[in-house]
């Protein structure tokens, strides 16, 4: 267990609980990766914007004519206006709502999020609620609808007024430079964080894919042969077990015949490890019933 | 989904492989479950197993705390680790639809997140009439600072010392002015865009927010003290309460939302920063909503009603009658007990 609470203290991983007691190990979303979502987002909204505008142009243009046939206030300029209000709400929708529609679905993540495969979570470990999103999503203003069009308005001849745009861009579109979680201003005020979304296959048991125990174990093992190694040991050795590439089977059986004084699995190297795996985890795993673990081969017990 | 047959369990040489092959069938049958909520395809899911999915989860969950103390099978504590969070996600994430969360909104919701903001709506409300106050006393020493304030293209013929008879007509006779929708519609659009900002600027510890509020208030009563000096004051109040009383009361709401989470952060009293901000931010993002409602409603009373009612007792009845129905809405409406 300490191990596991050592690594979430580094680097990207931290431990949430969830609100059944289970602590989870979860790994914060990559900077990249949210810039890579972001990016995409913004980039769907634009081809949003671009597409509802064409269309209610087109739309338009047919009201238009209609307009000039009837002349001025008749049933044309009323569709005309009509359609400049669906074209002021939908472009306040794009702005605002865009967000908060996509993340309140299930999934908890944008389109962009999604392909760059993060999402949103609550970072107390408890339900992530409406309230939370909505919070978090009405920070985007400050934090890029406002100062990326005041940094292109005043351009860099406007000196100071572009100065001050460019620093408040910096603080809030940098903020999550600055702290460890890589929190935005919105995931502040919200108490949400940005995780990445795992994905892991469950592997076939070592036990029974690997040496079916009716046959017996082609090797045996004395207790001292065993002890000499610990739980880092055993997962070292499972990853070379499963990737089985067969120069570092050998390597690893070189190091463990030597360290143990066996020298009678030559030809057999995969079986020696896998029986060797086997009960070097069988009796870990009845020291854990008994309260008793080894992290490695430098701990005693 | 039993493909583990009893003897493969026997012939497992652990009792950790065992404890996983009795359960893997559960396993498996949340993953699939979660998989299909991860794909969005919610109507592929029986309500069977939808109705199992919580206890699935803590079945897995349950699961990945007995491994932890017995299995150092490192892929399968890899593969719970990762289920049971992917299952989380499912679980805990957004739960209530749209409709449920906006009657629970509607219900009680909004005027609970209102009464919460309590102690900044004093403050924003002092904020906003001193700078009404402000405004009026700039422009009566010196009228030049009307354009300060204003704009020269915002101000248009309401000038200090234009005559009465063009302020006059700034305020009546629009009843048959075109394009009312799309006004409306450009009104919401940028008094919610602006509320909104007066809502992010919170973060920067609320004094942007108040800023924001002195400022649009300075305005107002610059303007108020033209229209005295022409003795148009009480038509005046008209031509502005009848949407003002919504709109003003939703920027007051927008900039208290601002405030509170600025307080928030710069007086977290004795819980951390980011939990304090956390509860501040959520309560304010409520308020928020309500705010963005309110705004539609102004933006309809600014388009349509105040240039089809054209009387200043009318404007000011519609006016009060709105003020009055908010404030009993927030502060006497107590909604459903609990949620």
């Amino acid at each position: 267990m300490k191990r596991r609470v050592n690594q979430g203290r580094s680097g990207k991983q931290r431990v949430l609980v969830t609100p059944e007691g289970i602590a989870l190990p979860v790994t914060v979303a990559g900077r990249g990766a949210r810039v890579g979502a972001l990016i995409l987002d913004l980039l769907i909204i634009v081809m949003l914007i671009i597409g509802t505008s064409i269309a209610l142009m087109q739309i338009a243009g047919g009201a238009a004519q209609i307009a000039q046939a009837v002349d001025g206030k008749g049933a044309g300029a009323q569709a005309l206006q009509f359609l400049i209000v669906v074209w002021i709400v939908a472009m306040f929708l794009f702005r605002n709502a865009y967000f908060l529609y996509f993340e309140l679905g299930p999934r908890g993540a944008t389109p962009g999020k999604r392909m760059t495969g993060i999402r949103i979570a609550a970072r107390d470990g408890g339900r992530l609620t409406a309230e939370m999103v909505i919070a978090r999503n009405l920070l985007r203003d400050i934090e890029m609808f406002l100062p990326i069009p005041l940094i292109a308005m005043a351009g860099p001849d406007n000196g100071l007024a572009w100065l001050a745009a460019a620093g408040w861009l910096a603080i809030f579109l940098l903020f999550p430079l600055f702290n460890r979680d890589a929190l935005r201003a919105g995931d502040v005020i919200a108490g949400s964080w940005v995780l990445e979304r795992p994905k892991q296959k469950l592997e076939a048991a070592m036990t029974t894919s690997e040496a079916p125990v009716a046959e017996g174990f082609q090797f045996r093992f004395e207790d001292h042969e065993l002890a000499v190694y610990g739980e880092f040991e055993l997962q070292a050795l499972e990853r070379v077990l499963r990737e089985d590439r067969t120069d570092a089977v050998e390597t690893v059986y070189q190091t463990i015949a030597e360290k143990i004084g066996r020298n009678d699995g030559w030809g057999a190297e995969r079986r020696f490890l896998s029986d060797y795996y086997t009960q070097l985890r069988a009796r870990l795993e009845a020291g854990m019933r008994m309260g008793r673990r080894k992290a490695d081969k430098h701990s005693n017990s | 989904m039993n493909a583990i047959s009893n003897a493969a369990i026997e012939s497992a040489a652990l009792r950790s492989d065992r404890f996983r092959m009795e359960r893997e069938a559960d396993w498996q049958r949340l993953e699939n479950i979660v998989v299909r909520m991860e794909k969005g395809r919610l109507r592929g899911i029986s309500d069977e197993d939808l109705l199992a999915l919580p206890g699935l989860y803590r079945t897995v969950a349950s699961s990945l705390s007995i491994a932890r103390e017995t299995s150092l099978d490192a892929a399968t504590l890899g593969y719970l680790e990762s289920l049971v969070q992917r299952a989380w996600f499912v679980v805990y994430g957004p739960r209530s639809s749209l409709w449920e969360w906006l009657r629970g909104f509607l219900g009680g919701g909004w005027s609970r997140a209102v009464r919460g903001i309590g102690f900044e709506i004093g403050i924003a409300l002092l904020v906003m009439v001193a700078g009404a106050v402000v405004g009026w006393l700039l422009v009566s020493h010196d009228p030049e600072w009307y354009f300060a304030l204003m704009g020269r293209e915002m101000a248009g013929e309401r000038v200090p010392g234009a005559s009465a008879e063009a302020l006059r007509g700034t305020i009546f006779g629009n009843t048959e002015k075109t394009g009312m929708s799309i006004f409306a519609a450009q009104l919401f659009s940028n008094n919610a865009q602006v509320s909104i900002l007066a809502f992010a600027l919170g973060f920067a510890l609320g004094i942007p927010s108040l800023l924001l509020l002195v400022h649009n208030l300075a305005g107002l009563g610059a303007m108020g003290w033209v229209y005295w000096k022409a003795g148009l004051l009480l038509d005046f109040a008209g031509w502005i309460s009848i949407h003002g009383t919504t709109e003003l009361f939703a920027i007051l709401l927008s900039g208290a939302a601002g405030l509170h989470v600025g307080r928030a952060i710069a007086f977290p009293g004795n819980r951390p920063v980011l939990a304090a901000t956390a509860e501040a931010g959520r309560r304010a993002a409520v308020v928020m909503v309500g705010v963005v409602l309110m705004l539609v409603v102004a933006a309809l009373l600014e388009g349509f009603a105040r240039q089809l009612v054209d009387q200043t007792p009318a404007r000011l009845a519609v006016g009060g009658f709105m003020l009055l129905a908010w404030s009993a809405y927030f502060f006497a409406y107590r909604g459903r007990a609990g949620r």
